[in-house]
């Protein structure tokens, strides 16, 4: 690993990307050191001794994460990350759906629900709003139509923040309700009415190669992908016992803080919108009330997205974009587009559970300064 | 649609095709019509953003000769 400083600040870099990964919560680390440093990762499936402990170790964990998500222990099932909870979870009710293969999904989920539809299902898109939220009646109107499989929707938007009315969806029986929590799991608790979520470790401070996925109680969920015979039907391979068990550890501490973490963070958040409205021909984007606690979503007319990342990242500020230019695919945010809001110029920030005022306080100084030191250098 | 000017923006990325429409503004009269060629996707939702932000009208999409999209803006002040 490389310093952490930034090159040309004294100061630590302030890691502000916590929606792309949250810091690894200490509980997590302490869980992580232990166990690796035990040497041991017998098969749960085993009789003897060391392999009773790695099921003794797994049934924890399962129990953990359970009891912090108000759910069953015998409805969660640790996957090899969120993306393939999501597959999993989605594309397991298109395969024991009765009704037919379509998906109704909102425009603005995370691209794992439009790659899993695209894979194993047929796409029936409904459009957001201008803040990003979509219309319960839409989704109820399109999940009530012949042949739909299930209906997803994201409890919070992972790239500007806005909450969805997940528990509102009064969709007609035989028609289950997915939702993609990966964005909130931990921070918040999950909203009612879903019959299959999703959820990723590394986003609330587990370790990356966890995912969650939560089916309720007789659902009809059939495993689309081959199967294995592991502890867990509905997963396959090798259990990753310790991250698994890190992972509910930091589920459990991030739940029980998270009271004191949202409402500090939500009123830097609060600072930080307030702000960077006043610098002009900007757009800050979302439901600035009703939105997840640490993240905000912004554009600058004018300015290079991937340039922006960059200067701010030279001054020891780690944000991400949904610019074209600063995507792999050289394709704007999916979100932003759906939105039909300002896709250069993007930045998204989101606060760690440690971020401070003094974090803040040095974007705020900095991002007016780098606008419009870009803007000058385009003559606008 | 037959706008007083057109912006030949091919082959530049976001954020130009919108940098030169608010640079070329001010070349069309108010309530002329001024059109950005431009094959980069974000333009299609840039310019009616844009639009929107600084108070001109997106009257529409277009093609150009060469089948290039083409949108056009009035300028209303």
């Amino acid at each position: 690993m490389t310093d952490p400083a930034g090159p040309d600040e004294q100061a630590p870099a302030a890691y502000l990307d916590s929606a792309s990964s949250e810091r690894l919560h200490p509980a997590a680390v302490d869980v992580l050191t232990s166990l690796l440093a035990r040497g041991e990762h017998a098969d749960p499936r085993r009789l003897h001794g060391a392999g009773r402990t790695s099921r003794l170790l797994l049934d924890n964990a399962r129990a953990v994460a359970a009891e912090a998500l108000e759910v069953r222990p015998d409805e969660l099932t640790f996957t090899s990350s969120g993306t393939d909870a999501v597959h999993r979870g989605l594309l397991g009710l298109v395969r024991g759906s009765r009704r037919g293969s379509t998906v109704v999904h909102s425009a603005v989920e995370h691209a794992a629900v439009a790659h899993a539809v695209a894979w194993g299902g047929e796409s029936d898109e409904v459009l957001a709003d201008e803040w990003g939220r979509v219309a319960v009646r839409d989704l109820v109107e399109h999940g009530s139509a012949a042949g739909v499989a299930a209906v997803a929707l994201q409890t919070a938007n992972h790239e500007v923040g806005t909450i969805q009315p997940v528990g509102e969806l009064d969709l007609p029986p035989g028609v289950p309700l997915f939702t993609d929590a990966c964005a909130s799991m931990g921070r918040l608790p999950l909203p009612g009415g879903w019959d299959v979520a999703a959820g990723s470790a590394h986003k609330w401070g587990g370790p990356a190669g966890v995912g969650v996925l939560l089916v309720r109680k007789g659902t009809r969920w059939r495993n689309p992908f081959p199967g294995d015979d592991r502890v867990d039907e509905r997963a396959v391979g090798f259990e990753n016992v310790a991250g698994a068990l890190a992972a509910a550890a930091a589920l459990q501490s991030v739940v029980a803080e998270r009271d004191e973490t949202n409402a500090r963070q939500s009123a830097l958040i609060d600072r930080i919108r307030a702000s960077v409205a006043a610098i002009p021909d900007t757009q800050v984007v979302g439901d600035p009330v009703d939105r997840l606690p640490h993240l905000v979503t912004f554009s600058f007319l004018y300015v290079d997205g991937e340039a922006l990342v960059s200067e701010l990242d030279r001054r020891g500020l780690a944000v991400a974009s949904g610019s074209a230019c600063a995507a792999s695919t050289l394709e704007p945010s999916r979100v932003l587009a759906a939105m039909r809001v300002l896709t250069h110029g993007n930045v998204r920030v989101s606060l760690t559970r440690d971020t401070t005022d003094a974090d803040v306080d040095r974007l705020l100084t900095a991002l007016p300064e780098v606008v419009a030191e870009l803007r000058d250098r385009v003559g606008l | 649609m037959n706008p007083s000017l057109a912006l030949d923006c091919r082959g530049k990325p976001c954020p130009l095709p919108v940098i030169e429409l608010a640079k070329h503004l001010a070349d069309v009269e108010v309530g002329e019509l001024i059109a950005v060629d431009s094959d980069d996707v974000a333009a299609g939702i840039d310019i009616p953003a844009w639009c929107r932000m600084r108070g001109q009208e997106f009257v529409g999409q277009d093609t150009a000769e060469d089948g290039v999209a083409r949108y056009v803006v009035r300028r209303v002040d």
